[in-house]
């Protein structure tokens, strides 16, 4: 899922200090998940920021919402009344829910509440981590299932580097070193010999370095 | 002013120990200021963010959560997870330069009636130096 970490709530505060019809909608997909951006975070967001304008005796109308998906065209309809009584919306939905949105009301200004942080897993309550890179060539195949793009600080794919000490990387003694995961987990599966495998160099065209990436199914497309 | 001014504090009370507590003291017949406002919860963990904060948003002076001892939680850990919502909540009134003696979080067993009226009324006395919350608006109710 995708991981988003709410701003700084001054920031936010600075960014929707000129208007004072304000829709707060978030999205309940990957960022209710990780506690950022579902209609609970919606709530206590419209809450402080209501707080805030009382305190400075400012007026402020906020209209609080959220929908399943803030990616998909087909769910942004649902609050295209509410979009048209407010004078911006604070989206609480990752990058992409943002840009949907700016994208369907071309016509309002739309602000990112949080900033999108990476794709990754709920470790344990509270708790998140980054397991993909989105790199558009995966090789997990021959990692054992775990990623150096994503998970090696350099991005190695021929790890462990000297940095590697103990199982942890040089940078923290909290981050483990991936491609010690890697080798101990091939290891564990007695698949060790797939790190001999001699492959071709790794297509980085299609990591976003060939421009912005676009899948086109023609089975699909109408 | 100052003096003048009587605060309204809600506290969320966990049915289990802290409203036993409570009810010791109506039998004993103690007394405890009438700025507190008890709202029964099943478990002070079921207490998120959003009642404390629409609890100060709606006027309330004061805020406190009332839980059992450490270790004695009904459902194992919802005294801990209020002790940190709380410590997160008063984060959040610090972005909003509310005062964060405005919340507090209190621990009780259950036939604590005398320690329940004597924090009952620190507490009102903490509020009542604190003054109105920045929020109060006339007629604001809870």
């Amino acid at each position: 899922m995708i991981v988003g970490q709410q701003k700084d709530f001054d920031e936010i505060k600075k960014m929707i200090s000129a208007y004072s019809r304000i829709l707060v909608l978030g999205c309940q997909t990957c960022v209710a998940i990780s506690f950022a951006g579902g209609m609970r975070e919606v709530e206590i967001l419209a809450s402080m920021i209501r707080m805030d304008r009382k305190m400075a005796g400012q007026d402020v109308e906020i209209k609080e919402e959220a929908i399943l998906r803030q990616c998909d065209f087909e769910f942004l309809d649902s609050v295209k009344d509410l979009v048209a009584g407010c004078d911006v919306v604070l989206s609480l939905a990752c990058g992409i829910g943002v840009q949907a949105m700016a994208e369907r009301y071309p016509d309002k200004v739309i602000l990112p509440g949080l900033n999108t942080t990476f794709m990754g897993v709920t470790e344990e309550m509270g708790i998140w981590s980054e397991r993909c890179a989105g790199c558009g060539d995966c090789i997990l195949d021959k990692t054992g299932g775990l990623c150096p793009i994503a998970r090696c600080s350099k991005g190695l794919l021929n790890g462990p580097c000297g940095g590697s000490v103990n199982g942890k990387c040089e940078i923290s003694p909290d981050v483990d070193c991936v491609w010690q995961l890697i080798i101990d987990r091939l290891k564990a599966l007695n698949q060790l010999e797939k790190l001999e495998e001699i492959f071709p160099i790794k297509d980085w065209s299609v990591s976003g370095h060939g421009g912005t990436r676009k899948i086109v199914r023609e089975d699909l497309t109408a | 002013m100052k003096g003048k001014f009587e605060p309204l504090i809600l506290a969320f009370c966990c049915n289990y120990c802290p409203s036993c507590s409570a009810d010791l003291a109506k039998s004993a017949k103690l007394q405890y200021p009438p700025n507190i406002r008890i709202i029964k919860v099943p478990c002070i963990g079921a207490v998120g963010i959003i009642h404390i904060l629409k609890a100060l948003e709606n006027g309330a002076d004061g805020v406190c959560l009332m839980g059992c001892l450490e270790g004695k939680c009904e459902y194992s850990t919802g005294n801990f997870r209020a002790m940190k919502r709380v410590q997160y909540v008063k984060k959040l009134l610090g972005k909003l330069s509310i005062e964060k003696e405005r919340l507090e979080l209190y621990n009780f067993a259950a036939a604590e009636a005398y320690r329940f009226c004597k924090l009952a009324r620190e507490v009102t006395e903490t509020v009542r130096t604190l003054g109105p919350t920045p929020l109060k608006i006339n007629n604001s109710k809870i």
